[in-house]
């Protein structure tokens, strides 16, 4: 019996899940940020599995809920992979699978320094109803979600993304620049965009006690992200912008929830976006897959 | 459909390949010698931060703070009582108890990226100094604790540690 892709995408989902609740979990200070990215990596050999849901609210259409799936991999101390699962519910009109993602962060400098720079490369596989809104690039607005489902599906996209990402840690505090350029590898134009991030523990001194509920377990802050047009028509003009307040509560019980509602600044912009997510890592992932397998121990 | 199937397998190949890469690094050298190698990394801190004063020093919550911190984030790397792991070196170790504190400051600021160990600025600085408070209260180990998975007690066993440097 054939399964729909999203038969897959929910069997892969509640897969993940349940590997979620294997032991070997190692808490994180993970950073709050939805869209940018700051410049730390997973640690080597821990897999970290996230669930990221956005809603959105649509002007002269039905309101979305997008969802992605993140299995994101520290293959070494300077080098982290990620693999996406993207989904999409569009109220009034249907569900789908919308595509994969395969993302690499490589860090450039083996020390800290007062700006540090990760370069990002990304493909997408995709269909034209994607709509989890994961960057703002090019000339993308509010009005291409108008798209029934049906209509949408049918668009395949192709897609590299490259993002220098600068990122700085001051007194507490995160500052992360993110520039992206994407070239759909059909016959189409460089698009550009940007992310901007500043971040900051409630807490800088832990606690001498375990607890939940300190203020250090909490990772308050702010993004803000857009187009910057493309490269026949590089501005602001038909470009869409939000301005997103984030927090992340990372539990010592292993999981990390992060919540962001965010904002459209222009009239290309959906008024209103609440993101979501929850993730966990799995410790010493690659040596049990190498176990696995009859590796070293 | 096709074309999905193909992209999966592209990643599963690669994801593949960064998984032997990863231990590969853990079968290139001897455990010894890698450990040698970051206990090294302590002697390239700069002056101006060997120099550094530890400003938690007094504080008598940083030692039990820095001992959730280090199991937060440390364990799985460097053991559960320190005493090094499959991954990361003993810092039960002269090399490291003899360190400034400010140098060992520098290491967990810095890491030691190449050899495997992540920075770890994303903690706030009075967490680092936490975790150093942490790190020196434990001393050099007379014996070599042995860590059970089922249990948080560390029992020994009476042997002198093996020089990771000889």
């Amino acid at each position: 019996m054939p399964t729909s892709p999203f038969t897959s995408f929910l069997k892969l989902f509640l897969l993940s899940l349940l590997f979620a609740f294997l032991p070997g979990a190692a808490p994180a200070q993970e950073s709050p940020y939805f869209v940018a990215y700051d410049h730390y990596l997973e640690e080597p050999g821990n897999l970290e599995i996230e669930y990221f849901s956005t809603f959105g609210t649509q002007r002269g259409g039905n309101g979305f809920h997008a969802y992605w799936m993140e299995f994101e991999y520290g293959a070494t101390a300077w080098w982290t992979t990620e693999f996406y699962l993207d989904g999409q519910s569009t109220f009034g009109d249907s569900t789908l699978f919308t595509g994969i993602r395969w993302e690499n962060r490589v860090r450039v400098l083996k020390r800290e320094h007062f700006i540090n720079p990760v370069l990002y490369v990304e493909y997408e596989h995709k269909s034209g109803a994607d709509k989890i809104l994961k960057e703002g690039g090019g000339h993308d607005v509010e009005a291409d979600f108008l798209t029934p489902n049906a209509e949408a599906r049918k668009e395949h996209i192709n897609e590299v993304e490259l993002k220098l990402i600068l990122s700085s840690t001051f007194k507490g505090w995160n500052l992360t620049e993110n520039t992206l350029a994407a070239k759909d590898l059909s016959n189409s134009p460089w698009e550009f965009g940007y992310a901007i991030g500043a971040s900051r523990p409630l807490a800088l001194k832990a606690s001498a006690k375990r607890c939940s509920f300190c203020r250090q377990n909490f990772i308050a802050g702010v993004e803000m992200y857009g187009g910057l047009g493309d490269r026949h028509h590089f501005g602001l003009n038909d470009t869409s912008h939000y301005l997103a307040p984030v927090v992340a509560w990372n539990l010592p019980s292993d999981w990390t929830f992060r919540l962001s509602p965010g904002f459209g600044l222009n009239n290309n912009s959906h008024r209103f976006l609440l993101r979501w997510g929850v993730s966990r890592e799995i410790a010493g992932f690659g040596s049990m897959v190498s176990r696995l397998f009859g590796g070293r121990q | 459909m096709r074309t999905y199937f193909a992209s999966l397998a592209a990643t599963a190949v690669l994801l593949s390949a960064s998984l032997a890469l990863a231990q590969r690094d853990k079968a290139a050298t001897h455990k010894y010698d890698r450990d040698a190698l970051v206990y090294a990394e302590l002697a390239k801190a700069p002056q101006k931060a060997r120099a550094r004063h530890n400003p938690l020093e007094k504080d008598p919550d940083a030692v039990p703070a820095g001992r959730i911190l280090f199991e937060r984030h440390c364990t799985e790397c460097h053991g559960d009582f320190a005493e090094g792991g499959k991954k990361g070196p003993s810092l039960l170790v002269e090399q490291v108890q003899n360190a400034e504190p400010g140098a060992i400051f520098w290491i967990l600021t810095n890491g030691v990226v190449w050899r495997g160990m992540p920075v770890w600025s994303k903690l706030p600085e009075p967490q680092r100094w936490q975790l150093v408070s942490y790190i020196k209260s434990l001393g050099v180990a007379k014996s070599i604790p042995v860590s059970a998975p089922s249990t948080r007690s560390p029992s020994t066993v009476a042997t002198e540690p093996p020089s990771p440097l000889r």
